[in-house]
């Protein structure tokens, strides 16, 4: 093996591979997969906005109602909000110097993402279920 | 006190290295913190996207009141800039996954595709809108 006599890792962490952070490469490739699946996802949802443009209440009712896209809507929410929460994540980390305050920030930002993410999804569902 | 040129009051003129005031910003450094700034402005408009959602699952007048604001010409403005901001972080994001394959990134390359995201933000932004328009029967 190279470099073997000066790795100061133990044989378990090197088998790991997940780095000082505990995570390896898990943030960077959760923000890869969303942002990936954020595309047709966002393109979706423009595309339903323009079709949506001026319509009423019982029409935005109807139209969120319609099976295929309550569940694209609630697919493009949690690809969309899993991807801001890790981009605010690094955005925090970046500039919040305390460590107290960064895992404060982190962790108000969880909240707000879980906030807005189960009060959407729960009035997609609504509409869905008959509102 | 120490006798060494360094530390003597006068000090000679010296030659500095390029700094904030005569530094000419690249292309790809601006897009890149444009593409931060969107990202913060996206975050915060998901909220615009959850009191629609809850509008319309809630009552008629609660709706109407959110359509309405939505409609102001201050509710246009934001969500003209939400659209701008959404275009804008998802040609960057495209950007960014084209170079994780290791592609365009020699300079005068990412400059040029830094040059098209935004570009292509307005022109997409602009489209979103005439349609929307043409959608509502207005134009």
């Amino acid at each position: 093996m190279s470099g073997s006599n000066n790795d100061m890792r133990t044989p378990l962490a090197k088998v790991r591979g997940l780095g000082s952070s505990h995570e390896g490469t898990q943030h960077f490739w959760r923000q890869r997969l969303t942002a990936l699946a954020n595309i047709p996802l966002t393109l979706f949802f423009v595309g339903f906005l323009i079709a949506l443009n001026g319509a009423g209440y019982t029409e935005v009712r109807a139209a969120l109602a319609n099976p295929f896209v309550a569940l694209v809507m609630i697919l493009f929410l949690i690809s969309g909000l899993y991807h801001m929460r890790l981009g605010m994540q690094v955005i925090i980390e970046d500039y919040v110097i305390s460590e107290g305050l960064k895992l404060l920030t982190i962790a108000l930002s969880t909240f707000f993402t879980i906030a807005v993410g189960v009060a959407s999804i729960f009035a997609l569902l609504k509409l869905a279920f008959g509102g | 006190m120490s006798k060494s040129p360094a530390t003597r009051t006068a000090r000679r003129e010296r030659p500095l290295s390029p700094h904030l005031t005569i530094y000419r910003p690249p292309i790809t450094m601006t897009m890149s913190i444009v593409h931060r700034i969107t990202g913060g402005a996206l975050y915060f408009g998901t909220l615009l996207v959850a009191a629609w959602l809850m509008a319309a699952a809630g009552s008629q007048a609660t709706f109407d009141w959110v359509n309405w604001a939505f409609g102001t010409w201050l509710g246009r403005l934001i969500l003209f800039g939400y659209t701008w901001a959404l275009m804008h972080h998802m040609l960057g994001g495209v950007r960014h996954l084209v170079w994780d394959t290791g592609a365009g990134l020699e300079k005068h390359t990412a400059s040029k595709i830094a040059w098209a995201t935004l570009a292509g933000s307005v022109a997409l932004t602009l489209l979103i809108w005439v349609a929307g328009y043409m959608a509502r029967g207005s134009l």
